[in-house]
Protein backbone atom coordinates (compact mmCIF):
# COMPACT_ATOMS: atom_id res chain seq x y z
CA UNK A 1 0.00 0.00 0.00
CA UNK A 2 1.09 3.52 -0.86
CA UNK A 3 2.27 6.04 1.63
CA UNK A 4 -1.25 7.89 1.93
CA UNK A 5 -0.21 9.75 5.21
CA UNK A 6 2.33 12.32 3.09
CA UNK A 7 0.07 12.25 -0.11
CA UNK A 8 -2.86 14.77 -0.70
CA UNK A 9 -5.98 14.36 -3.40
CA UNK A 10 -8.76 12.40 -4.21
CA UNK A 11 -6.66 9.15 -5.19
CA UNK A 12 -5.91 8.24 -1.60
CA UNK A 13 -8.66 9.56 0.25
CA UNK A 14 -10.12 6.42 1.14
CA UNK A 15 -6.82 4.84 2.36
CA UNK A 16 -6.23 8.48 4.84
CA UNK A 17 -9.70 7.28 5.98
CA UNK A 18 -9.08 3.37 6.22
CA UNK A 19 -6.29 4.37 8.54
CA UNK A 20 -7.59 6.76 10.90
CA UNK A 21 -10.74 4.61 11.14
CA UNK A 22 -7.72 1.45 12.14
CA UNK A 23 -5.95 4.24 14.05
CA UNK A 24 -8.46 5.53 16.84
CA UNK A 25 -11.66 3.58 15.83
CA UNK A 26 -13.55 6.05 14.19
CA UNK A 27 -13.41 9.48 12.17
CA UNK A 28 -13.90 12.36 14.11
CA UNK A 29 -15.43 15.62 12.73
CA UNK A 30 -12.16 17.44 13.39
CA UNK A 31 -10.41 14.54 10.92
CA UNK A 32 -12.90 15.12 8.18
CA UNK A 33 -12.15 19.00 8.10
CA UNK A 34 -8.64 18.40 8.13
CA UNK A 35 -8.79 16.00 5.52
CA UNK A 36 -10.73 17.88 3.55
CA UNK A 37 -7.98 20.84 3.67
CA UNK A 38 -5.09 19.00 2.99
CA UNK A 39 -6.50 17.17 0.32
CA UNK A 40 -8.38 20.44 -1.21
CA UNK A 41 -11.77 18.70 -0.95
CA UNK A 42 -14.80 20.05 0.53
CA UNK A 43 -15.67 19.10 3.64
CA UNK A 44 -19.27 17.62 2.44
CA UNK A 45 -16.94 15.36 0.08
CA UNK A 46 -14.88 13.48 2.87
CA UNK A 47 -18.00 13.60 5.26
CA UNK A 48 -20.06 11.49 1.68
CA UNK A 49 -17.00 9.09 1.59
CA UNK A 50 -16.94 8.49 5.17
CA UNK A 51 -20.44 7.72 6.26
CA UNK A 52 -20.74 5.49 2.50
CA UNK A 53 -18.64 2.58 4.01
CA UNK A 54 -20.03 0.18 6.80
CA UNK A 55 -16.67 0.01 8.23
CA UNK A 56 -15.56 3.37 8.93
CA UNK A 57 -17.54 5.19 11.45
CA UNK A 58 -18.08 8.78 12.15
CA UNK A 59 -18.96 7.88 15.78
CA UNK A 60 -16.19 6.20 18.52
CA UNK A 61 -15.67 2.67 18.53
CA UNK A 62 -14.59 0.30 21.28
CA UNK A 63 -11.28 -1.61 21.40
CA UNK A 64 -12.70 -4.63 20.25
CA UNK A 65 -15.19 -3.98 17.38
CA UNK A 66 -17.91 -7.58 16.90
CA UNK A 67 -19.51 -7.81 13.84
CA UNK A 68 -22.15 -10.28 13.56
CA UNK A 69 -23.69 -11.89 10.40
CA UNK A 70 -27.24 -11.32 9.92
CA UNK A 71 -27.84 -12.40 5.95
CA UNK A 72 -29.73 -15.17 5.02
CA UNK A 73 -26.94 -18.14 5.33
CA UNK A 74 -26.19 -17.48 8.92
CA UNK A 75 -29.55 -16.65 9.69
CA UNK A 76 -30.24 -20.19 8.41
CA UNK A 77 -28.16 -21.77 11.11
CA UNK A 78 -29.30 -19.85 13.99
CA UNK A 79 -27.47 -16.24 13.91
CA UNK A 80 -29.64 -14.95 16.14
CA UNK A 81 -28.38 -17.36 19.57
CA UNK A 82 -25.32 -15.66 18.62
CA UNK A 83 -27.02 -12.21 18.79
CA UNK A 84 -28.53 -12.93 21.88
CA UNK A 85 -25.74 -14.77 23.28
CA UNK A 86 -23.73 -12.00 22.81
CA UNK A 87 -26.03 -9.02 24.13
CA UNK A 88 -26.77 -10.94 27.44
CA UNK A 89 -23.27 -11.59 28.02
CA UNK A 90 -22.43 -8.08 27.22
CA UNK A 91 -25.19 -6.25 28.06
CA UNK A 92 -25.31 -4.05 24.78
CA UNK A 93 -27.36 -4.14 22.45
CA UNK A 94 -26.67 -4.22 18.44
CA UNK A 95 -25.29 -0.31 17.43
CA UNK A 96 -23.77 0.09 21.03
CA UNK A 97 -20.35 -0.17 23.47
CA UNK A 98 -19.92 -1.45 26.63
CA UNK A 99 -18.97 1.72 29.21
CA UNK A 100 -15.76 0.19 29.50
CA UNK A 101 -15.04 1.40 25.66
CA UNK A 102 -13.79 -2.77 25.31
CA UNK A 103 -16.79 -4.06 23.12
CA UNK A 104 -18.63 -2.28 20.26
CA UNK A 105 -21.66 -4.71 18.62
CA UNK A 106 -22.90 -4.52 15.66
CA UNK A 107 -25.16 -6.05 12.62
CA UNK A 108 -23.03 -6.70 9.38
CA UNK A 109 -24.49 -8.52 5.89
CA UNK A 110 -22.70 -11.20 4.52
CA UNK A 111 -18.72 -11.84 5.57
CA UNK A 112 -18.71 -14.58 3.02
CA UNK A 113 -18.02 -17.43 5.58
CA UNK A 114 -21.42 -19.02 5.06
CA UNK A 115 -19.81 -22.48 5.28
CA UNK A 116 -19.58 -22.12 8.84
CA UNK A 117 -22.44 -20.47 10.09
CA UNK A 118 -23.58 -18.63 12.60
CA UNK A 119 -20.46 -16.28 11.71
CA UNK A 120 -19.01 -13.08 13.15
CA UNK A 121 -15.68 -11.02 12.15
CA UNK A 122 -14.18 -9.93 15.89
CA UNK A 123 -11.60 -6.96 14.79
CA UNK A 124 -10.32 -8.38 11.14
CA UNK A 125 -10.36 -11.98 12.47
CA UNK A 126 -13.16 -14.15 11.42
CA UNK A 127 -15.01 -16.86 13.83
CA UNK A 128 -16.73 -19.02 12.38
CA UNK A 129 -18.98 -22.30 13.62
CA UNK A 130 -19.88 -20.09 16.25
CA UNK A 131 -21.80 -21.94 19.84
CA UNK A 132 -22.44 -19.67 22.90
CA UNK A 133 -19.68 -21.49 24.89
CA UNK A 134 -17.65 -20.76 21.80
CA UNK A 135 -18.77 -17.03 21.77
CA UNK A 136 -17.78 -16.68 25.48
CA UNK A 137 -14.26 -18.25 25.12
CA UNK A 138 -13.42 -15.80 22.44
CA UNK A 139 -15.19 -12.26 24.21
CA UNK A 140 -13.31 -13.50 27.67
CA UNK A 141 -9.99 -13.96 25.43
CA UNK A 142 -10.25 -10.13 24.16
CA UNK A 143 -8.10 -7.43 25.93
CA UNK B 1 -21.62 -36.23 -12.61
CA UNK B 2 -18.73 -35.79 -9.64
CA UNK B 3 -16.73 -32.79 -9.12
CA UNK B 4 -14.54 -31.77 -11.65
CA UNK B 5 -11.29 -29.77 -10.57
CA UNK B 6 -9.95 -27.30 -13.16
CA UNK B 7 -10.17 -23.88 -11.17
CA UNK B 8 -9.52 -25.72 -7.94
CA UNK B 9 -6.54 -27.86 -9.04
CA UNK B 10 -4.31 -26.34 -6.51
CA UNK B 11 -6.51 -26.34 -3.54
CA UNK B 12 -5.22 -28.11 -0.72
CA UNK B 13 -2.41 -28.96 -2.91
CA UNK B 14 -0.37 -26.72 -3.02
CA UNK B 15 1.14 -24.36 0.28
CA UNK B 16 0.12 -21.25 -0.83
CA UNK B 17 2.33 -19.91 1.28
CA UNK B 18 5.64 -21.38 -0.81
CA UNK B 19 5.95 -20.72 -4.45
CA UNK B 20 7.92 -23.34 -4.70
CA UNK B 21 5.02 -25.88 -4.35
CA UNK B 22 3.32 -23.99 -7.30
CA UNK B 23 5.86 -24.10 -9.33
CA UNK B 24 5.77 -28.04 -8.99
CA UNK B 25 2.51 -28.02 -10.41
CA UNK B 26 3.75 -26.33 -13.63
CA UNK B 27 3.11 -22.69 -11.85
CA UNK B 28 4.02 -19.84 -14.52
CA UNK B 29 4.24 -22.66 -17.48
CA UNK B 30 1.46 -20.39 -19.18
CA UNK B 31 3.39 -17.07 -18.74
CA UNK B 32 6.44 -18.04 -19.86
CA UNK B 33 4.75 -19.78 -23.12
CA UNK B 34 2.44 -15.94 -23.17
CA UNK B 35 5.10 -14.09 -23.62
CA UNK B 36 6.54 -15.60 -26.39
CA UNK B 37 3.08 -15.17 -27.93
CA UNK B 38 1.93 -11.95 -29.42
CA UNK B 39 -0.76 -10.14 -27.23
CA UNK B 40 -3.37 -10.45 -29.85
CA UNK B 41 -2.48 -14.64 -30.02
CA UNK B 42 -3.44 -14.61 -26.74
CA UNK B 43 -6.74 -12.95 -26.58
CA UNK B 44 -7.55 -14.81 -29.80
CA UNK B 45 -7.02 -18.03 -27.41
CA UNK B 46 -9.01 -16.47 -24.38
CA UNK B 47 -11.95 -15.60 -27.12
CA UNK B 48 -11.69 -19.40 -28.74
CA UNK B 49 -11.79 -20.83 -25.45
CA UNK B 50 -15.50 -19.30 -24.74
CA UNK B 51 -14.87 -18.30 -21.40
CA UNK B 52 -17.01 -16.29 -19.90
CA UNK B 53 -17.42 -14.00 -16.33
CA UNK B 54 -17.49 -15.53 -13.16
CA UNK B 55 -18.42 -12.80 -11.43
CA UNK B 56 -22.44 -12.79 -11.71
CA UNK B 57 -23.05 -11.07 -15.74
CA UNK B 58 -21.41 -13.49 -17.94
CA UNK B 59 -19.76 -11.31 -20.19
CA UNK B 60 -17.65 -12.95 -22.72
CA UNK B 61 -13.92 -12.73 -21.35
CA UNK B 62 -11.70 -12.54 -24.62
CA UNK B 63 -13.91 -9.91 -26.03
CA UNK B 64 -13.93 -7.40 -23.41
CA UNK B 65 -10.17 -7.82 -23.58
CA UNK B 66 -9.76 -7.06 -26.73
CA UNK B 67 -11.90 -4.30 -26.60
CA UNK B 68 -8.84 -2.77 -24.09
CA UNK B 69 -6.50 -3.80 -25.62
CA UNK B 70 -7.73 -1.88 -29.40
CA UNK B 71 -8.88 1.36 -27.15
CA UNK B 72 -6.30 4.23 -27.55
CA UNK B 73 -3.87 4.82 -25.00
CA UNK B 74 -0.63 3.25 -22.87
CA UNK B 75 -1.66 4.08 -19.82
CA UNK B 76 -4.19 0.95 -19.24
CA UNK B 77 -5.16 -1.25 -16.15
CA UNK B 78 -6.43 -4.65 -14.96
CA UNK B 79 -8.32 -4.99 -11.93
CA UNK B 80 -8.48 -8.19 -9.93
CA UNK B 81 -12.66 -7.79 -8.66
CA UNK B 82 -12.00 -9.76 -5.41
CA UNK B 83 -14.94 -7.70 -3.50
CA UNK B 84 -16.88 -11.21 -2.85
CA UNK B 85 -20.00 -9.56 -1.16
CA UNK B 86 -22.69 -11.22 -2.55
CA UNK B 87 -24.79 -13.20 -0.12
CA UNK B 88 -23.68 -17.03 0.13
CA UNK B 89 -20.92 -16.23 -1.97
CA UNK B 90 -17.36 -17.49 -0.56
CA UNK B 91 -15.89 -19.86 -3.42
CA UNK B 92 -13.08 -16.38 -4.09
CA UNK B 93 -12.37 -16.17 -0.35
CA UNK B 94 -11.15 -19.84 -0.62
CA UNK B 95 -9.41 -19.71 -3.93
CA UNK B 96 -7.64 -16.52 -2.43
CA UNK B 97 -6.73 -18.67 0.73
CA UNK B 98 -5.59 -21.70 -0.90
CA UNK B 99 -4.10 -20.85 -4.32
CA UNK B 100 -3.10 -17.07 -4.73
CA UNK B 101 -0.53 -17.66 -7.50
CA UNK B 102 -2.20 -19.18 -10.28
CA UNK B 103 -4.53 -15.91 -9.63
CA UNK B 104 -1.67 -13.48 -10.00
CA UNK B 105 -0.27 -15.71 -12.58
CA UNK B 106 -3.63 -15.18 -14.65
CA UNK B 107 -3.24 -11.70 -13.94
CA UNK B 108 0.15 -11.85 -15.00
CA UNK B 109 -1.21 -12.84 -18.18
CA UNK B 110 -4.02 -10.82 -19.16
CA UNK B 111 -2.35 -7.81 -18.52
CA UNK B 112 0.25 -8.49 -21.35
CA UNK B 113 -2.61 -9.41 -23.52
CA UNK B 114 -4.89 -6.17 -22.98
CA UNK B 115 -1.16 -3.87 -22.63
CA UNK B 116 -1.19 -2.90 -18.72
CA UNK B 117 1.55 -2.14 -16.55
CA UNK B 118 -0.33 -1.46 -13.90
CA UNK B 119 -2.94 -3.76 -12.11
CA UNK B 120 -4.74 -3.73 -8.41
CA UNK B 121 -6.62 -6.21 -6.49
CA UNK B 122 -9.55 -5.07 -5.12
CA UNK B 123 -10.11 -6.73 -1.30
CA UNK B 124 -12.82 -6.65 0.27
CA UNK B 125 -12.54 -5.08 3.57
CA UNK B 126 -14.19 -8.17 5.37
CA UNK B 127 -11.38 -10.00 3.76
CA UNK B 128 -8.35 -8.55 5.29
CA UNK B 129 -7.18 -11.27 6.99
CA UNK B 130 -6.25 -12.52 3.67
CA UNK B 131 -4.04 -9.23 2.74
CA UNK B 132 -0.63 -10.39 4.36
CA UNK B 133 -1.01 -13.59 2.48
CA UNK B 134 -1.97 -11.85 -0.69
CA UNK B 135 0.99 -9.58 -0.39
CA UNK B 136 3.60 -12.02 0.72
CA UNK B 137 1.97 -14.12 -2.74
CA UNK B 138 2.78 -11.22 -4.71
CA UNK B 139 6.20 -10.44 -3.14
CA UNK B 140 7.10 -14.03 -3.96
CA UNK B 141 6.46 -14.16 -7.25
CA UNK B 142 8.11 -10.71 -7.64
CA UNK B 143 11.32 -12.31 -6.32
CA UNK B 144 11.06 -15.31 -9.49
CA UNK B 145 11.16 -12.56 -11.62
CA UNK B 146 7.88 -13.41 -13.37
CA UNK B 147 6.26 -9.79 -13.06
CA UNK B 148 8.78 -7.32 -14.20
CA UNK B 149 6.23 -6.05 -16.89
CA UNK B 150 3.90 -5.31 -14.32
CA UNK B 151 3.21 -4.28 -11.05
CA UNK B 152 0.49 -5.37 -8.99
CA UNK B 153 -1.11 -3.21 -5.63
CA UNK B 154 -4.05 -4.00 -3.42
CA UNK B 155 -6.57 -1.87 -2.63
CA UNK B 156 -8.93 -2.55 0.17
CA UNK B 157 -12.57 -1.62 0.39
CA UNK B 158 -14.32 -0.49 3.38
CA UNK B 159 -17.47 -1.96 3.87
CA UNK B 160 -19.77 -1.39 0.75
CA UNK B 161 -21.78 -4.83 -0.98
CA UNK B 162 -22.13 -2.45 -4.24
CA UNK B 163 -17.97 -2.21 -4.87
CA UNK B 164 -18.69 -5.57 -6.18
CA UNK B 165 -20.56 -3.66 -9.53
CA UNK B 166 -17.17 -2.70 -11.61
CA UNK B 167 -18.39 1.14 -12.19
CA UNK B 168 -18.82 1.22 -8.40
CA UNK B 169 -15.67 -0.45 -7.65
CA UNK B 170 -13.50 1.33 -9.61
CA UNK B 171 -15.31 4.65 -7.99
CA UNK B 172 -14.36 3.37 -5.01
CA UNK B 173 -10.53 2.87 -6.08
CA UNK B 174 -10.64 6.60 -7.09
CA UNK B 175 -11.38 7.50 -3.29
CA UNK B 176 -15.41 7.87 -4.21
CA UNK B 177 -18.34 7.19 -2.62
CA UNK B 178 -19.02 3.61 -4.48
CA UNK B 179 -21.70 4.67 -6.73
CA UNK B 180 -22.70 2.95 -10.11
CA UNK B 181 -21.88 5.25 -12.87
CA UNK B 182 -23.89 5.72 -15.60
CA UNK B 183 -22.72 3.19 -19.05
CA UNK B 184 -21.67 3.65 -21.79
CA UNK B 185 -18.71 4.41 -21.53
CA UNK B 186 -17.45 1.02 -20.45
CA UNK B 187 -14.63 0.39 -18.69
CA UNK B 188 -12.98 -1.25 -21.25
CA UNK B 189 -12.64 2.36 -22.99
CA UNK B 190 -13.16 4.16 -20.27
CA UNK B 191 -12.27 3.06 -16.79
CA UNK B 192 -10.57 3.48 -14.09
CA UNK B 193 -8.89 7.54 -13.62
CA UNK B 194 -11.13 7.33 -17.17
CA UNK B 195 -8.29 4.81 -18.89
CA UNK B 196 -9.27 1.72 -20.60
CA UNK B 197 -9.43 -0.92 -17.88
CA UNK B 198 -10.51 -4.59 -17.51
CA UNK B 199 -12.50 -5.98 -14.40
CA UNK B 200 -12.23 -9.43 -13.93
CA UNK B 201 -13.35 -11.37 -11.43
CA UNK B 202 -10.88 -13.87 -9.45
CA UNK B 203 -12.73 -17.62 -10.51
CA UNK B 204 -13.00 -15.80 -14.07
CA UNK B 205 -9.01 -15.32 -14.17
CA UNK B 206 -8.31 -18.77 -12.51
CA UNK B 207 -9.36 -20.11 -15.46
CA UNK B 208 -6.69 -18.62 -17.54
CA UNK B 209 -3.74 -20.44 -17.19
CA UNK B 210 -4.87 -23.69 -17.88
CA UNK B 211 -6.51 -22.63 -21.12
CA UNK B 212 -3.02 -21.13 -22.39
CA UNK B 213 -1.19 -24.29 -21.40
CA UNK B 214 -4.00 -26.88 -22.23
CA UNK B 215 -5.50 -24.75 -25.09
CA UNK B 216 -8.73 -22.83 -25.94
CA UNK B 217 -10.19 -26.25 -27.39
CA UNK B 218 -9.67 -28.37 -24.73
CA UNK B 219 -11.43 -25.91 -22.60
CA UNK B 220 -13.79 -25.40 -25.45
CA UNK B 221 -14.98 -29.16 -25.31
CA UNK B 222 -15.93 -29.05 -21.50
CA UNK B 223 -19.46 -27.62 -20.16
CA UNK B 224 -22.44 -26.79 -22.60
CA UNK B 225 -22.84 -24.90 -26.21
CA UNK B 226 -22.96 -21.29 -24.08
CA UNK B 227 -20.98 -22.24 -20.80
CA UNK B 228 -17.81 -23.78 -21.13
CA UNK B 229 -15.35 -25.04 -18.81
CA UNK B 230 -16.68 -25.54 -14.89
CA UNK B 231 -18.27 -23.47 -11.87
CA UNK B 232 -17.02 -23.03 -8.90
CA UNK B 233 -19.96 -23.26 -5.95
CA UNK B 234 -20.51 -22.02 -2.83
CA UNK B 235 -22.80 -24.05 -0.80
CA UNK B 236 -24.85 -22.94 2.48
CA UNK B 237 -27.95 -23.44 4.01
CA UNK B 238 -29.76 -26.15 5.10
CA UNK B 239 -26.91 -29.07 4.17
CA UNK B 240 -25.40 -31.33 5.48
CA UNK B 241 -21.63 -30.51 3.66
CA UNK B 242 -21.58 -26.70 3.51
CA UNK B 243 -18.45 -25.70 1.31
CA UNK B 244 -17.01 -24.98 -2.29
CA UNK B 245 -17.11 -27.54 -4.58
CA UNK B 246 -16.30 -27.16 -8.94
CA UNK B 247 -18.67 -28.19 -11.41
CA UNK B 248 -18.63 -28.67 -14.88
CA UNK B 249 -21.37 -26.54 -16.34
CA UNK B 250 -24.40 -27.26 -17.16
CA UNK B 251 -24.39 -30.27 -13.99
CA UNK B 252 -27.83 -30.33 -12.40
CA UNK B 253 -28.74 -28.49 -9.38
CA UNK B 254 -29.45 -31.70 -7.80
CA UNK B 255 -26.10 -33.08 -8.17
CA UNK B 256 -24.77 -30.46 -5.79
CA UNK B 257 -27.09 -29.87 -3.08
CA UNK B 258 -28.54 -33.78 -2.69
CA UNK B 259 -25.05 -35.57 -4.06
CA UNK B 260 -22.56 -32.99 -3.05
CA UNK B 261 -23.86 -31.28 -0.23
CA UNK B 262 -26.41 -33.70 1.23
CA UNK B 263 -29.37 -31.75 1.51
CA UNK B 264 -32.72 -33.26 2.98
CA UNK B 265 -36.70 -32.07 2.82
CA UNK B 266 -35.48 -28.94 0.67
CA UNK B 267 -38.30 -26.60 -0.54
CA UNK B 268 -36.31 -24.77 -2.62
CA UNK B 269 -33.17 -23.44 -3.74
CA UNK B 270 -31.44 -19.51 -4.22
CA UNK B 271 -29.32 -19.81 -6.52
CA UNK B 272 -26.80 -16.48 -7.54
CA UNK B 273 -27.19 -14.83 -4.48
CA UNK B 274 -29.33 -12.10 -2.92
CA UNK B 275 -30.78 -11.78 -6.45
CA UNK B 276 -30.27 -15.12 -7.51
CA UNK B 277 -33.15 -17.04 -9.36
CA UNK B 278 -35.35 -19.12 -6.60
CA UNK B 279 -35.45 -23.11 -8.26
CA UNK B 280 -38.50 -24.89 -6.31
CA UNK B 281 -38.20 -28.50 -5.16
CA UNK B 282 -39.89 -29.87 -8.30
CA UNK B 283 -37.21 -28.12 -10.49
CA UNK B 284 -34.43 -29.73 -8.65
CA UNK B 285 -32.49 -31.01 -11.65
CA UNK B 286 -32.53 -27.67 -13.58
CA UNK B 287 -29.06 -27.60 -15.02
CA UNK B 288 -26.46 -24.73 -13.54
CA UNK B 289 -25.50 -22.80 -16.71
CA UNK B 290 -25.68 -18.94 -18.01
CA UNK B 291 -28.82 -20.22 -20.26
CA UNK B 292 -30.87 -21.43 -17.41
CA UNK B 293 -29.50 -20.05 -13.70
CA UNK B 294 -25.80 -19.36 -12.98
CA UNK B 295 -25.18 -16.08 -11.23
CA UNK B 296 -22.44 -15.91 -8.84
CA UNK B 297 -22.72 -19.75 -8.34
CA UNK B 298 -24.03 -19.00 -4.33
CA UNK B 299 -26.45 -22.11 -4.10
CA UNK B 300 -28.29 -21.57 -0.57
CA UNK B 301 -31.23 -24.12 0.45
CA UNK B 302 -34.12 -23.94 2.13
CA UNK B 303 -35.84 -26.67 3.81
CA UNK B 304 -39.23 -27.36 4.14
CA UNK B 305 -39.34 -26.05 7.55
CA UNK B 306 -38.10 -22.38 5.92
CA UNK B 307 -41.01 -19.41 5.61
CA UNK B 308 -41.19 -17.53 2.70
CA UNK B 309 -41.86 -14.56 3.41
CA UNK B 310 -39.54 -14.52 5.96
CA UNK B 311 -36.54 -15.28 3.55
CA UNK B 312 -37.64 -12.71 1.23
CA UNK B 313 -38.36 -10.25 3.55
CA UNK B 314 -34.32 -10.24 4.80
CA UNK B 315 -33.13 -10.50 1.66
CA UNK B 316 -34.61 -7.09 0.26
CA UNK B 317 -33.72 -5.60 3.49
CA UNK B 318 -30.17 -6.84 2.56
CA UNK B 319 -30.80 -4.85 -0.66
CA UNK B 320 -32.21 -1.69 0.46
CA UNK B 321 -29.38 -1.51 2.95
CA UNK B 322 -26.54 -2.09 0.08
CA UNK B 323 -28.49 0.32 -2.61
CA UNK B 324 -26.12 3.15 -3.17
CA UNK B 325 -28.40 5.57 -3.55
CA UNK B 326 -27.70 6.94 -6.49
CA UNK B 327 -31.03 6.04 -8.77
CA UNK B 328 -34.13 6.52 -7.74
CA UNK B 329 -35.75 3.21 -8.80
CA UNK B 330 -33.84 1.33 -6.42
CA UNK B 331 -33.09 3.56 -3.96
CA UNK B 332 -37.06 4.33 -3.39
CA UNK B 333 -38.13 0.41 -4.90
CA UNK B 334 -35.88 -1.71 -2.33
CA UNK B 335 -37.16 0.68 0.94
CA UNK B 336 -41.11 0.42 -0.50
CA UNK B 337 -40.41 -3.45 -1.13
CA UNK B 338 -39.10 -4.12 2.70
CA UNK B 339 -41.80 -1.93 3.91
CA UNK B 340 -44.59 -3.93 1.81
CA UNK B 341 -42.42 -7.55 2.58
CA UNK B 342 -42.36 -6.65 6.02
CA UNK B 343 -46.55 -5.74 6.71
CA UNK B 344 -47.05 -8.71 5.40
CA UNK B 345 -44.63 -11.25 7.23
CA UNK B 346 -45.80 -9.13 9.94
CA UNK B 347 -49.44 -10.09 9.84
CA UNK B 348 -50.79 -6.89 8.37
CA UNK B 349 -51.02 -7.43 4.54
CA UNK B 350 -53.55 -5.94 2.22
CA UNK B 351 -54.71 -7.74 -0.49
CA UNK B 352 -53.54 -5.16 -3.40
CA UNK B 353 -50.31 -5.72 -2.06
CA UNK B 354 -49.45 -8.04 -4.33
CA UNK B 355 -50.09 -6.13 -7.52
CA UNK B 356 -47.97 -3.02 -5.92
CA UNK B 357 -44.82 -5.60 -6.36
CA UNK B 358 -45.41 -6.49 -9.26
CA UNK B 359 -45.51 -2.88 -10.44
CA UNK B 360 -42.83 -1.90 -8.43
CA UNK B 361 -40.77 -4.56 -9.56
CA UNK B 362 -41.03 -3.98 -13.35
CA UNK B 363 -40.58 -0.50 -12.99
CA UNK B 364 -37.01 -0.86 -11.01
CA UNK B 365 -36.33 -3.99 -13.89
CA UNK B 366 -36.44 -1.34 -16.56
CA UNK B 367 -35.25 1.95 -14.72
CA UNK B 368 -32.43 1.03 -12.10
CA UNK B 369 -29.08 2.21 -13.34
CA UNK B 370 -27.01 -1.04 -12.13
CA UNK B 371 -27.62 -4.11 -11.54
CA UNK B 372 -28.25 -4.12 -7.89
CA UNK B 373 -31.83 -2.26 -8.68
CA UNK B 374 -32.80 -4.00 -11.76
CA UNK B 375 -32.36 -7.73 -10.25
CA UNK B 376 -33.34 -6.56 -6.80
CA UNK B 377 -36.99 -7.72 -7.24
CA UNK B 378 -36.13 -11.62 -8.50
CA UNK B 379 -36.30 -13.30 -5.33
CA UNK B 380 -39.99 -11.70 -4.79
CA UNK B 381 -40.90 -12.20 -8.27
CA UNK B 382 -40.11 -15.76 -8.17
CA UNK B 383 -41.43 -16.65 -4.77
CA UNK B 384 -44.76 -14.91 -6.53
CA UNK B 385 -44.43 -17.49 -9.03
CA UNK B 386 -43.64 -20.80 -7.38
CA UNK B 387 -44.98 -19.89 -3.49
CA UNK B 388 -47.44 -17.74 -4.04
CA UNK B 389 -50.10 -18.88 -1.84
CA UNK B 390 -47.89 -18.63 1.25
CA UNK B 391 -48.38 -14.84 0.50
CA UNK B 392 -52.13 -14.81 -0.06
CA UNK B 393 -52.73 -17.06 2.49
CA UNK B 394 -50.99 -14.56 4.90
CA UNK B 395 -52.24 -11.40 3.41
CA UNK B 396 -55.80 -13.23 3.85
CA UNK B 397 -55.09 -14.11 7.73
CA UNK B 398 -54.46 -10.87 7.90
CA UNK B 399 -57.45 -9.16 6.57
CA UNK B 400 -59.20 -11.78 8.92
CA UNK B 401 -57.63 -10.91 11.75
CA UNK B 402 -58.25 -7.33 11.36
CA UNK B 403 -61.68 -7.92 11.02
CA UNK B 404 -62.20 -10.48 14.46
CA UNK B 405 -59.95 -6.86 15.99
CA UNK B 406 -62.29 -4.35 14.54
CA UNK B 407 -65.74 -6.00 15.91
Amino acid sequence: MSDSSTVAGREHLLALLQEEQEKTGHISEQFIEQTAKSSGLAVSEVYGVATFYHLLSTRPLGRNVIRVCKCVPCYLKNSQLVLETIQEKLGIAPGETTPDGRFSLLLTNCIGACDQAPAMLLNHDLHGSLSPDKITKILDACP
Amino acid sequence: MPEKRIVLKNCQVIDPRDINTYLEQDGFKALKQVLGMTPEAVIAEVKASGLKGRGGAGFPCGMKWELARKSAGSDKFLICNADEGEVGTFKDRYILQNDPFTLIEAMAIAAYAIGAKQAFIYLRAEYHYLLNGLVDAIDQVKAKGFLAHLNIGIREGAGAYICGEESALMDSIEGKRGEARYKPPYPPSKGLWGKPTIINNVETLMNIPLIMLNGAQWFHQIGTEKSKGTKVFSVSGDVAQPGVCEFVMGSQLDEIVVDWAHAQDIKMVQVGGATGAIVPYPMIKTPLAFETVLGSGAITVFDKSRDTLDFVSRTVEFLAEESCGKCTPCREGTEVMLEILGRIANGDGQPEDIRTLEELSNIMSISSLCGLGQAASIPVMDTLKYFRSDYETRIKQSVFLRSLRSQ
